[in-house]
């Protein structure tokens, strides 16, 4: 199941089940917000849940000793302060002072241990975690992280939420947490409740009173309720859906949805094991026209496998890597033998139109240089079975996520890793990924990771197409939203003008 | 010819219909534009004097692709129907005809079918066997297959006490021979009818198939795919899911027009 949330593609953003609508009574009154959601809750156990759609509106509940800002940093949360080792093989947390959950009790130093480790058991020795060696207490109030092997990024891994030792799945809808907002009711496939934690540790947040998040899988119907006033704030809009709006009542926010969304090669497969085919049609491929047609022109184009938004590792330069240039993509057919083309198919998952529409452009563009390509879209389930872990398939476009550590975006290119799906294979990246790993100054780190960057560029390992544009639609009366590069939709900091 | 100056409902169908074949046909060979070249300068046009019914979100020529999605829309379906007509009619005449407990097992395995909407079935059945046009060929054949297996049955049944069945029996000819030569010709007339409207139950059949994404495969046009794909763009450019929609409706009408007429002829 890990595999699903690190990879995860955007399975409910548009589901072709339209929503019964307008259900339940809405509280758009007083100093409340109704949030739209493209995707049902999977789980309301933070430790459990993989669905990024439902880590972004559990964001709101739960917090680990570290939590990621707006900007990408990490900020202490249950924590109050914490310390890295200098050889990266351990990390000292101090719990902070008078924490206390939603219901009062104060957050114990066995919570956090219990918590972390059960974090750890879900996700299995093949996750980040298997470097997880102990976590003990120090102290009254101290928590020993220790790791087997010197990994300066696991502290990102610390955001996972901190859950009271007594906590019983069995008997218990969700933990206790220590979020800005206490949770209320669930009702599956209608909505979740939460409502202001009095005793939350930051002063003055959260400034609303309670929040409603409404489940509306049909952004066409999204679009409606916000017309009509039901929904306050909606994301994952096009810029058509977004044209459709009250402009007085509604403003559109434009951020990125932090996915690599492009066309990923079986680089296994005949003819991608050849670097030149890969490198022909990264030249034939016309990434601005994918995006201008559609996302109106606002992703962001890149060139590698890592977001823009990870600004401190991002390597601008090779977003020019490969403009598009046919003649140059016909020549590199010709020297790998391809001068008459070939005929390969893209299997695309069917329950996000974008990816569709990606496939269509991409296939024209390749039908100029000579390459048939065949799309064949199939539902998400079988895309997973197939593409993702039996990895039989030729090409398929799908977008790829990942978490503040810039290793995550990384990870999933090492020959061995278990979720390299486009069986990508090179020994000089193996290599540098293990030295990124271990390196603990930061900018020997950036070097390493643009490194990596460059190799997946040189390589073509994949046709990395763009971070597309994520248009939010918020009531024009709301104010204080803001983007995270992580799933997260902070609730906390939106207010009433 | 007179007669067809009579029968109004026949002569209007065979000239819908027959337009949207010549369309169609003519699609096969030419199109007034590519249905694939994209142009981002012409993205979403509005209906005009070089683009007709306008352009799509990807700048392609609608009045092209409805000229390729009425030939496939049109293919699909009446491969569809004839294969359901033939097997179906095989298979309803021969439980008909043999009765007993054969008879009960077929149209027990007919309820069944039945009960499932179809195109839920045809869903699964696509995801077992991938998309594809043969596949959905295939899967709504099979759907159409117990409504006339049920029809084959019940015009068998209604014929089989019949003088001239019983007096060919005696003369003991051989059972295949008393069901095709004897009794089908005699059923013809009400299969063909509902054929008709099997055929307008196909289009739309894959219409929605396509809609859902697991139709036909992009970037071939199909009339329930185009129409998929303007669902994002009612607003901005209803033309976009106007045209093909009103294809359909054409298509659909000239096919009923048609049933209809012959009906008449019937009686």
């Amino acid at each position: 199941m890990k595999k699903i949330s690190a990879f995860f593609v955007l399975i409910a953003i548009v589901m072709t089940a339209v929503l019964s609508a307008c259900g339940g009574a809405s509280k758009t009154g007083g100093n409340s917000v109704v949030v739209g959601i493209s995707q049902d809750l999977d789980s309301l156990d933070p430790h459990n849940s993989v669905y990024a759609g439902t880590r972004e509106v559990l964001f709101n509940l739960y917090e680990g000793l570290v939590k990621p800002t707006s900007s990408g940093a990490i900020e202490p949360a249950v924590a109050s302060d914490f310390e890295v080792a200098e050889d990266a093989k351990s990390i000292l947390f101090t719990l902070r002072d008078g924490i206390k959950y939603w219901d009062g009790t104060a957050v114990t130093v066995e919570d956090v241990i219990f918590s972390v480790n059960r974090y750890a058991d879900i996700q299995g020795s093949e996750s980040a975690f298997s470097v997880l060696k102990s976590v003990e207490a120090q102290g009254e109030n101290q928590i020993l992280v220790t790791l087997s092997e010197a990994n300066s990024e696991f502290i990102y891994q610390l955001t996972c939420a901190i859950i009271p030792a007594s906590f019983d799945a069995e008997k218990e809808e969700c933990p206790q947490g220590t979020g800005p907002f206490k949770f209320v009711s669930y009702a599956a496939g209608e909505s979740l409740e939460v409502e202001k934690n009095e005793n939350y540790w930051k002063e003055g947040f959260p400034y609303l009173d309670a929040v409603t998040f409404k489940i509306v899988t049909d952004a066409d119907t999204a679009i409606l309720q916000l017309n009509s006033g039901t929904l306050d704030i909606y994301q994952y809009l096009t810029s058509d859906q977004a044209a459709a709006l009250d402009s007085e009542k509604f403003n559109i926010q434009v951020g990125n949805v932090n996915y690599v969304q492009g066309m990923f090669l079986n680089n296994a497969a005949e003819p991608f094991n050849d670097v030149k085919v890969r490198q022909a049609i990264y030249y034939a491929v016309d990434r601005h026209q994918i995006s201008d047609m559609l996302f109106d022109g606002k992703s962001h184009i890149i060139g590698t496998h890592l977001i823009p938004a990870m600004s401190a590792y991002y390597d601008e330069s090779l977003e020019k890597a490969y403009e598009t240039n046919a003649d140059k993509a016909k020549e590199l057919l010709k020297e790998a033998g391809y001068e008459n083309g070939f005929e390969f198919t893209i299997t695309v998952p069917n329950n996000y139109a974008p990816h569709e529409g990606t496939a269509q452009i991409i296939a024209e563009n390749l039908a100029a240089v000579g390459i048939k390509a065949n799309i064949e879209l199939v539902e998400f389930t079988t895309w997973y079975s197939d593409v993702y872990v039996d990895r039989k398939y030729e090409a398929t476009v799908v977008a790829v996520d990942g978490t503040l550590a810039p290793s995550s975006w990384f990870s999933k290119f090492v020959t061995t890793a278990g979720n390299n799906f486009i069986n990508y294979n090179n020994a000089e990246y193996d290599q540098v990924y293990s030295a990124a790993l271990a390196e603990t100054d930061l900018d020997a780190k950036v070097g390493y990771y643009k490194q990596l960057q460059k190799i997946l560029s040189d390589d073509a390992a994949s046709i990395f197409c763009q971070d597309p544009s994520n248009l939010l639609a918020i009531n024009s009366k709301l104010e204080g939203y803001e983007f995270y590069p992580v799933s997260a939709q902070d609730m906390s900091i939106v207010k009433y003008k | 010819m007179k007669y067809l100056k009579k029968n109004k409902s026949l002569l209007i169908g065979l000239i819908i219909t027959g337009i949207v074949l010549a369309l169609a046909l003519i699609g096969l060979f030419w199109t007034p534009y590519s249905t694939t070249e994209m142009s981002t300068t012409y993205k979403l046009s509005p209906p005009s004097a070089a683009h007709w019914f306008g352009t799509d979100n990807y700048g392609r020529d609608i009045f092209s692709r409805i000229m390729q999605g009425m030939g496939t829309t049109f293919i699909v379906s009446i491969t569809t129907v004839v294969f359901g007509m033939i097997v179906g009619t095989v298979i309803g005449m021969v439980a008909g005809y043999v009765g007993g407990w054969f008879d009960e097992v077929i149209m027990r395995i007919n309820d069944v079918l039945n009960a499932f909407p179809s195109v839920l079935l045809a869903l699964v059945f696509v995801s077992f066997m991938g998309t594809g046009l043969l596949n959905i060929i295939l899967a709504l054949g099979i759907l159409f297959i117990p409504s006339f297996a049920r029809i084959a049955r019940s015009e068998m049944l209604r014929l089989k006490s019949l003088q001239f069945v019983q007096s060919a029996q005696l003369s003991k000819a051989k059972h295949a021979r008393i069901i095709f030569a004897h009794i089908l010709p005699n059923a013809l007339a009400t299969i063909f009818a509902s054929a008709a409207v099997g055929f307008n139950n196909a289009v739309l059949a894959e219409a929605s198939l396509s809609y859902l994404g697991l139709g036909v495969q992009p970037p071939t046009a199909s009339l329930g795919r185009m129409i998929s794909e303007a669902g994002s763009y009612l607003v901005q450019a209803p033309w976009f899911a106007i045209a093909p929609g009103v294809a359909i409706i054409i298509l659909v009408m000239g096919i009923t027009l048609i049933s209809e007429g012959l009906t008449k002829i019937e009686q």
